[in-house]
């Protein structure tokens, strides 16, 4: 009995720190930072080597489709950033001139953010209503 | 309409109260009429809550824009049951919708049991009261449905009814988004039903297994419908979103799911209270926090808390559900400490190979997962708050831990309901095991041999095999053992069989869907993608799939302006389907959308392993730079169909498992035990 019980705890104990192992290494891999535009450009070279996520407004006229890829300008006050569009997922149909936008990727050496995911919502329609819950855009607004 | 729907809410307030203190009062000063008089506020209560949730669909239905949150939701030539799934698109309705249901399920509960179980209702009654109250609180007074469009008039402020409304967010327009939020609530409010009558059976120190008893049938309901809703949002998710998948580890996703896993383990730890007297502890904690999970996940989705994080959505209530959970948190734990004593195992844990270690592991592995996601969701929060960075989490991290985790989970599925309770023989495990091992060993080897090179996949298809034949080996047997009893045929034999034991062979139909569930996902890891840029008469091929795009071209309803591709689909020459994406622009909400064409591709049984089930997903994603060429997106996603197939089985299993058995027929010979004799039977 005591054996079993003992095992038990020794197979939880593996299961447990293999899944702890694995948890690590995968906020690791996937952590993503948060920034502005100025943090981004405050954190000089260092802001190479990490995911970011960042936000800011669409400059207007500055979408442009290149083949696959897409191109496009923030900005937060006077500061902006060139984007770059690479990844696979349609772009979310909210992202529109003067939209707010969140971009998820690298800062390259080139001055270009370089982003795998594009997260919109369109700026124009809600500011006029009361503050409710709108969606981002894999957010539905129903639960 | 308004005023009689304010007024409702108002005073089924004011009955919530009173019901709360009639019940302690009657029950601290034995007054039985005044405990009485509380189970009556409790169905007044939610006859006026149901009243003011008509009201606001009336006024829904009729475009009655003086409301704000009609204003905001609807407009006049959204089609009819739109307007009506308006009810619960966004905030205020929503909270009022969580309060309606919330309201229908504890009159219910409460008219149900009331002189059944006579001892246990007072304090159920408090807690359920006193969760309603909370929303009802919401509904009153920070995020009121009724709440009417006023502007500034020559003589003070005026009401005003704009000429048409907002319009609803074009992603929510969608049948999935009428009928998924009902589910999910259903879920969500459904565990409060098990909630409250467990935190009453620890108060009143009523014997153990009791509120067990009266809880099973609705925590299964609640985990039937939380299935349900889960699902429903995975496939909205899939059709609307338009990037190919149905599962995004987004927080709002995340937060529904959150309480399915705690409430799937709770489902299956209650057993080893009911047949061995364990877990008692660990039983009640599970069902708290299942409940408290409940209102967390509409917290995180209502508040804003996460999504203010992304700088979205932005709302007053945070602060109210901050507070309600810390007082559900502090009541629950509270009452446990106090009742520790009271909740002591009566059986230790006897062998690794066994029934109940089976469930000790599942129980681990379920909330090993459901913190994994809470951790997860949180991340941003908690790195704030620790190293004062915001740091997000994504889909990879959830994946690298919950497929292993899955995994594991599925391997569970197939062993656990075949081991015995206290200890297993070795005997007994050959001869459950070998055979299904054998054939999910074949299936896995013939997917590798035709192309499957990916290791959880194969894994997956392994376990999943593996688990669809013990289910199938202990059907047949059950089954063999009717037919030599009495004259019947197979198919007679397996619902006779199920019908004796509904608890136990719903069980295993419910796992037959898991198990099908993990077939739908490893498709996953053979989706196809593809961008193209065509013009009308372009063909794009992607493996042996052929596009062919016909026209480009332009429609209009009331509602929204479409533009559509009609696009040809051919495999290996051979037409297959006419798909229609679309991208959609919505009048009212001035919002532009895609609408996905998905096509189901049924393969023939023989040519299933060359070309397996897989979905044609066609997305319309824009125009090109040139605004002459249309961007399409092509997704060729294996295997989705069983994710929902496998869904379904899962509910049908369900709802087997709440029929009451029905023992053998008098008259005809009485079945023998089974061979496997060191298992329990699973009684009713």
């Amino acid at each position: 009995m005591r054996g079993d019980k003992l095992k038990f705890v020794a197979s939880a104990v593996i299961i447990l720190g293999v899944l702890a192992w694995l948890g690590f290494t995968g906020v690791q891999e996937a952590k993503t930072y948060y920034v502005t535009i100025p943090e981004l450009y405050a954190k000089g070279n260092d802001a190479h080597n990490l995911r970011l996520r960042v936000a800011g407004d669409v400059v207007p006229g500055s979408i442009r489709r290149e083949g696959g890829k897409v191109r496009f300008r923030l900005h937060q006050g006077d500061q902006t950033l060139d984007v770059i569009y690479v990844g696979t997922e349609p772009l979310p149909d909210t992202l529109v001139d003067d939209a707010q936008a969140i971009v998820t990727g690298r800062y390259g050496p080139d001055k270009q953010f370089v982003a795998q995911q594009v997260q919109a919502k369109c700026a124009s329609k809600y500011e006029a209503l009361p503050p409710g819950a709108q969606p981002e855009k894999k957010s539905p607004d129903s639960y | 309409m308004d005023a009689l729907g304010s007024y409702s809410l108002l005073l089924a307030f004011c009955f919530c109260l009173y019901s709360i203190l009639a019940a302690l009062i009657g029950h601290w000063k034995q007054k039985p009429l005044l405990q009485q008089s509380a189970e009556r506020a409790v169905l007044a209560a939610c006859g006026l809550v149901v009243v003011a949730t008509f009201c606001l669909a009336v006024l829904l239905l009729r475009d009655d824009f003086r409301l704000a949150y009609i204003a905001s939701h609807s407009n006049r030539a959204l089609p009819v049951y739109f307007k009506f799934a308006a009810l619960w698109s966004g905030q205020e309705g929503s909270l009022l919708w969580w309060s309606c249901l919330m309201s229908l399920f504890a009159a219910t509960a409460v008219a149900v049991n009331r002189r059944t179980h006579a001892h246990l209702m007072p304090y159920a009654v408090v807690a359920l009261m006193a969760v309603l109250l909370f929303f009802l609180i919401l509904n009153n007074f920070a995020v009121n449905p009724f709440r009417l469009l006023t502007a500034d008039g020559p003589r003070g402020p005026e009401v005003f009814s704009p000429p048409d409304g907002g319009g609803l967010n074009p992603l929510l327009q969608h049948p999935a988004m009428v009928i998924h939020p009902p589910m999910l609530y259903l879920g969500f409010v459904g565990f409060s039903v098990p909630f409250a009558f467990a935190l009453s059976a620890l108060i009143t120190r009523s014997k153990g297994e009791q509120w067990i008893r009266i809880t099973r049938h609705w925590t299964m309901i609640a985990w039937c419908f939380l299935t349900i809703g889960v699902l429903l949002g995975g496939r909205w998710a899939y059709a609307v979103l338009g990037w190919g998948g149905y599962w995004g580890w987004d927080p709002v996703e995340n937060a529904s799911l959150l309480p399915w896993l705690t409430g799937t383990a709770f489902l299956h730890s209650v057993m080893m209270q009911e047949k061995r007297g364990m877990m008692k502890v660990w039983n009640m904690g599970l069902i708290f926090a299942t409940f408290l999970l409940c209102i967390f996940g509409t917290f995180l989705t209502r508040s804003g808390v996460l999504s203010s994080v992304h700088a979205f959505a932005q709302s007053a209530i945070g602060p109210y559900f901050a507070v309600f959970l810390s007082l559900l948190l502090f009541v629950c734990g509270f009452v446990l400490l106090r009742r520790l004593d009271f909740l002591k195992s009566e059986n230790q844990l006897d062998s690794l190979a066994s029934r109940e270690s089976s469930f000790l592991f599942n129980n681990l592995i379920l909330l090993a997962s459901c913190f994994a996601v809470l951790w997860g969701t949180l991340f941003p929060l908690i790195s704030e708050a620790v190293q004062g960075v915001k740091i997000s989490v994504g889909a990879p991290y959830f994946n690298k831990i919950q497929v292993p985790i899955g995994l594991f989970l599925l391997f569970l599925t197939g062993v656990g309901p075949l081991f015995a309770w206290r200890r297993t023989s070795m005997e007994s495990l050959r001869r459950n095991f070998t055979r299904p091992l054998i054939f999910g060993a074949l299936v896995a080897i013939v997917s590798f041999i035709f192309g499957a090179r990916n290791f959880y996949a194969l894994v997956a298809i392994f376990l999943a095999f593996f688990v669809i034949g013990t289910i199938t080996l202990e059907f047949f047997r059950g089954a063999r053992v009717i037919r030599q009893k009495e004259e019947r045929n197979w198919a007679g034999a397996v619902i006779e069989l199920t019908r004796r034991n509904t608890r136990r062979y719903g069980g295993y139909v419910i796992h037959f869907g898991v198990a099908l569930l993990f077939i739908g996902f490893v498709g996953s890891a053979f989706t196809i993608h593809e961008q193209a840029e065509v013009l009308p008469g372009d063909q794009v091929t992607v493996r042996n799939y052929r596009f062919v795009v016909q026209s480009l071209d332009q429609q209009e309803t009331d509602n929204h302006i479409a533009s559509q591709a009609r696009i040809d689909v051919f495999r290996n020459d051979k037409f297959l389907a006419t798909l229609t994406p679309e991208r959609r622009f919505y009048k009212a909400s001035g919002q532009p959308t895609t609408e996905v064409a998905i096509w189901p591709h049924l393969s023939k049984p023989l040519e299933i392993l060359q070309h397996p089930h897989a979905d044609i997903y066609l997305v319309f994603a824009g125009m090109a730079e040139d605004n002459q060429r249309a961007v399409l997106q092509i997704y060729i996603n294996p295997l989705v169909l069983w994710v929902w197939v496998g869904g379904a089985v899962m509910v049908f299993g369900t709802g087997i498992a709440l029929v009451p058995s029905r023992p053998p027929q008098p008259g005809r010979p009485t079945r023998k035990r089974k061979p496997t004799k060191e298992r329990d039977e699973v009684a009713a």
